[in-house]
């Protein structure tokens, strides 16, 4: 057989060619295109929450109570006073490190450990800690209550 | 003539000034220093009469205006020794042991003295000394037992706060020590001695000397310090309670105190020891050597069976914490970052100790509460390990893929070269 | 398709004209000719960092305070942040061992000397400028080992006499190193050294294609014997498409360092923490580093410190002006030359080794 009189000798070689440079260039272009599209999309989390969270709602809270929220890699504790101010503290007990939680009965700090106290400004009162709790920021915006690092002086 | 009148006037006046200047130089050079004749003989003795000014100046007394004379009595500004230590200027000589006690609180119980130097200062140390063992037996007059000066020394009394008094909680379990550690010495009281070697095995003096931390408990803080007296039998948890809150509440409400106190058993030491105090481990719920509740139970009842389960309980989930570490250690060499987990597994160790402590109530349901709620987060921080492991190979997948295609791409370019080029 | 583009382009734009030095330039084909791939491998690697480098930037905090959380943002919540942030890392230090591989086969196969004097120039500046852009770089993630590598690097900038402490208060934005020091990097790292190079690129981009390729004198004296043995390819497809080759194994080697050996983030830099025991500067900073170190405290009258930096700032302008101490083609080269460029590469290699290997 003749075979086909139409294809030149060697298009199938050009047209191998043609794939591999045309395919390579596409599949090349396509695998750093992909993540380059993925990555100007913004992710659903805008931040890392270090140095300002949303630790909750108005509302979420009884007056004289307490509560964990995450700040950054460490707990915090956001504290509503009978009076209606928000305080937050570190809630990292500067003894040991145990969690630390509000007493709404001593409208003190505790922490369970070894019954170290604060007071409600942070400062350590009584008990094995050798140093007060951070305090941090407490704004309100609309309902959210936001807690963010203390401004340097 | 007139020449000559000049200078002898001259030569007097300078020899006026002279005088005069060596007069306000010898005031200059003595001035704030009062005589002591005490010091100046006793700093040349040797022991025991020695005390040197080097040392003597350390003593907070002498720091506050106090000296020798305040309480051996005596003239300190006479070298006579006659005058300096005798009978008119009420020289006392060196203090018996058995009127140490009542010489110090001549001052420090009294309140209205004591103001002057420091309002804060307890004035209750004589009282209390007279309800403590040593008080109660110098009474009695044994002058073995430890007065004021065998725990707080003598000439070179430093406040408690100073790192290099004998009574700071750094070094009181080794003033403690200096009798209670000698058998020789000990002896006609037939109390072990062994108190302090066992002290340092424990985890407070670990955390104390070792870590630092000035608020772990060593002789005083058990005992009390001028009323030393160990805490009778019943009370030892209310004096661990005083740290160990929620163990002490635990216990007091188990089935344990009801028991050891019908047995006049102390309490947490039963268990715990009362001087060398290690780290408690679960092997402590073993039946190994260091395995507790066996002492009293008997194997196979109800309360053993409680023990195993309550053993395996904090066992499975030590080791699936321990685990989902593992994973999560394995991911993170492999370059993927997994510190939200590594956040959890720190709370999956607190629901650890808090499983452990809850050992108290005796309840191996309550255990078991905190055990399920801390394995539920190890699993879930296993689980995160896991997919940080697949997304590693989705990545290298994807690599791999990236690869090809350029490999594709560099057959192409080859195969093009070559052809341009026949 | 593209015939057509191409086609509407050149009515208008007149492209032959531009395009025709390219069309002639020819690449000589020899037994060293691979050497002429690093140029163009070192300018790639550049586009790469400007692109990752642009990327890098749509989520960066440049300040002490979220500089750190925001690379570890990149790394943990941005989709292929970790993939983008890693190649940016890795391709800098590939760019700056290509960098240096490019200078030294430059400085063998003689391709410095006259009439290509301002290229070496050109050249030379640039890689000091590519070394700045590591050392300004590598504190942005603002962590602990980036933290003191600064301070010990900008503090043995003041050493230098004179000059010294006002170079070092300027680079620092004060006396030490704090925030202002991070975001005055920053500003050299993005706006400042990416503006001259690019400057300096052209010049040497276009000082290259003025003067085409140099052959090794070797080779050349070969080639003026037997003119027939003479080989030579065009730049235009086919040394190019071969350079496609290379820098297509680049992007092969940069994707399989970041996916399998990602940069890590180290600790969050405290200003107030202490030096960790045995910091270190970057590898490519290592020679100078245990240069110093060798050195004794005192030489003579002079502070052994104060005698090394100094010391290697001679040597940085020796090495600038190399060519103005070489003899001219068609003259034999001079071999104290090249036996220097020997010894300087086993003294770069060796010292990087023993900062290395050392504790």
């Amino acid at each position: 057989m003749n075979g086909d009189q139409n294809t030149p000798p060697g298009s199938t070689r050009r047209r191998a060619i043609e794939y591999f440079l045309g395919g390579g260039i596409l599949a090349t272009f396509a695998s750093f295109l992909y993540p380059v599209l993925r990555y100007v999309v913004p992710p659903p989390v805008a931040d890392l929450g270090v140095n300002e969270v949303v630790a909750g709602k108005v509302g979420d809270l009884k007056p004289n109570s307490g509560a964990i929220f995450r700040f950054g890699s460490s707990p915090g504790l956001l504290i509503l006073t009978s009076d209606g101010s928000y305080q937050a503290l570190s809630a990292t007990c500067t003894h040991l490190g145990c969690t630390v939680q509000y007493r709404g009965d001593l409208h003190q700090v505790w922490c369970p450990c070894h019954n170290g106290i604060y007071g409600i400004d942070g400062r350590n009162i009584s008990g094995p800690p050798p140093k007060p709790l951070t305090a941090y920021d407490v704004h309100l915006r609309g309902d959210e209550i936001v807690v963010t690092l203390k401004r340097e002086a | 003539m007139a020449f000559l009148r000049n200078k002898f006037r001259l030569l007097r006046a300078a020899r006026t000034a002279g005088l005069a200047g060596v007069i306000v130089l010898g005031v200059c050079l003595g001035y704030g220093q009062t005589t002591n004749s005490c010091l100046d003989c006793h700093s040349a003795m040797p022991d025991p009469l020695g005390v040197t000014q080097e040392k003597f100046s350390q003593d907070i007394h002498a720091q506050k205006g106090l000296t020798c004379t305040s309480c051996h009595g005596g003239d300190a500004n006479s070298y006579d020794p006659t005058v300096s230590m005798g009978a008119k200027a009420g020289f006392k000589g060196k203090i018996d042991r058995r009127q140490v006690p009542q010489l110090c609180a001549s001052c420090h119980s009294n309140p209205t003295y004591m103001k002057q130097y420091d309002p804060g200062l307890r004035t209750d140390q004589l009282d209390q000394y007279h309800t403590s063992v040593h008080g109660k037996r110098q009474a009695a007059g044994d002058s073995k037992v430890a007065v004021c000066i065998d725990c707080h020394s003598v000439h070179d009394i430093r406040p408690p706060s100073d790192p290099r008094s004998t009574v700071n909680p750094v070094n009181i379990a080794t003033t403690c020590s200096r009798c209670h550690s000698d058998a020789a010495y000990m002896k006609p009281y037939g109390i072990p001695t062994d108190q302090f070697a066992k002290y340092k095995t424990s985890v407070h003096y670990q955390a104390m000397m070792v870590n630092g931390d000035l608020s772990a408990p060593t002789c005083t803080t058990c005992h009390g310090n001028h009323g030393a007296v160990p805490p009778g039998v019943d009370k030892v948890q209310n004096v661990c309670a005083n740290c160990h809150v929620f163990q002490a509440q635990m216990y007091e409400k188990s089935s344990h105190k009801a028991a050891f106190d019908a047995l006049g058993l102390p309490g947490c030491v039963v268990c715990h020891s009362n001087h060398g105090i290690h780290m408690p481990s679960d092997a402590m719920l073993g039946t190994g050597p260091q395995g507790v509740c066996m002492r009293c139970h008997q194997p196979g009842d109800r309360c053993d069976q409680a023990r195993v389960k309550i053993q395996s309980g904090l066992m499975q989930l030590d080791g699936a914490i321990t685990q989902a570490d593992q994973t999560l250690s394995v991911a993170e060499a492999s370059g993927m970052d997994v510190s939200e987990a590594r956040l959890a597994q720190s709370q999956a160790r607190d629901q650890l100790i808090k499983a452990r402590v809850t050992i108290h109530t005796y309840q191996q349901a309550l255990v078991d509460q905190d055990v399920q709620a801390g394995l539920k987060i190890a699993a879930k921080d296993q689980q995160a390990g896991k997919d940080a492991m697949v997304e590693r190979n989705q990545r290298r997948i994807g690599l791999g893929i990236c690869f090809l295609a350029i490999a594709i791409m560099l057959a192409g370019l080859w195969l093009f070269i070559r052809k341009i080029e026949r | 398709m593209i015939a057509a583009i191409l086609r509407w382009l050149d009515e208008r734009l007149h492209l032959d004209d531009l395009i025709a030095p390219f069309r002639h330039k020819t690449v000589p084909v020899h037994r060293l000719t691979y050497w002429y791939f690093f140029g163009g491998i070192t300018l790639f690697l550049f586009g790469v960092q400007v692109v990752t480098g642009i990327l890098l930037l749509l989520y960066y905090h440049a300040g002490a305070n979220d500089a750190f959380e925001s690379v570890q943002y990149i790394m943990t919540k941005v989709r292929y942040g970790w993939l983008i942030r890693s190649i940016h890392s890795w391709s800098a230090n590939l760019m700056i061992l290509t960098a240096f591989a490019h200078m030294f086969s430059v400085l063998f196969l003689k391709a410095y000397r006259k009439p290509r004097e301002l290229t070496w120039i050109s050249g030379m500046l640039l890689l000091f400028l590519v070394m700045g852009f590591g050392f300004s770089g590598y504190l942005l993630p603002w962590n602990t080992l980036a933290f003191f590598a600064t301070k010990v690097g900008t503090a043995m900038v003041g050493q230098v006499p004179i000059i010294g402490q006002p170079m070092m208060i300027f680079l620092r934005g004060g006396p030490q190193v704090t925030g202002a020091t991070l975001i005055r990097f920053f500003g050299f790292h993005v706006a400042v050294l990416p503006g001259l190079v690019v400057v300096l690129i052209s010049i040497h981009l276009f000082l290259v294609q003025r003067l085409g390729m140099s052959v090794p004198p070797k080779i050349e004296a070969e080639w003026a014997e037997n003119p027939s043995v003479k080989r030579e390819m065009k730049f235009f497809p086919n040394f190019m498409l071969r350079e496609m080759m290379a820098w297509y194994v680049t992007v092969g080697v940069l994707g399989a360092l970041a996916a399998i050996f990602p940069w890590n983030l180290g600790v969050k830099a405290d200003p107030f923490g202490s030096a960790p025991a045995g910091i270190k500067p970057e590898w490519y900073f290592l020679f100078m580093y245990q240069t110093l170190k060798i050195i004794p405290s005192k030489v003579w009258f002079v502070e052994g410190e104060v005698l090394g930096i100094v010391g290697c700032g001679l040597a940085g302008l020796l090495w600038l002006l190399l060519p103005f101490f070489d003899s001219e083609p068609p003259s034999r080269p001079k071999r104290w030359i090249t036996g220097l460029a020997i010894f300087a590469l086993m003294y770069v290699a060796g010292m990087s080794a023993y900062g290395f290997l050392a504790k």
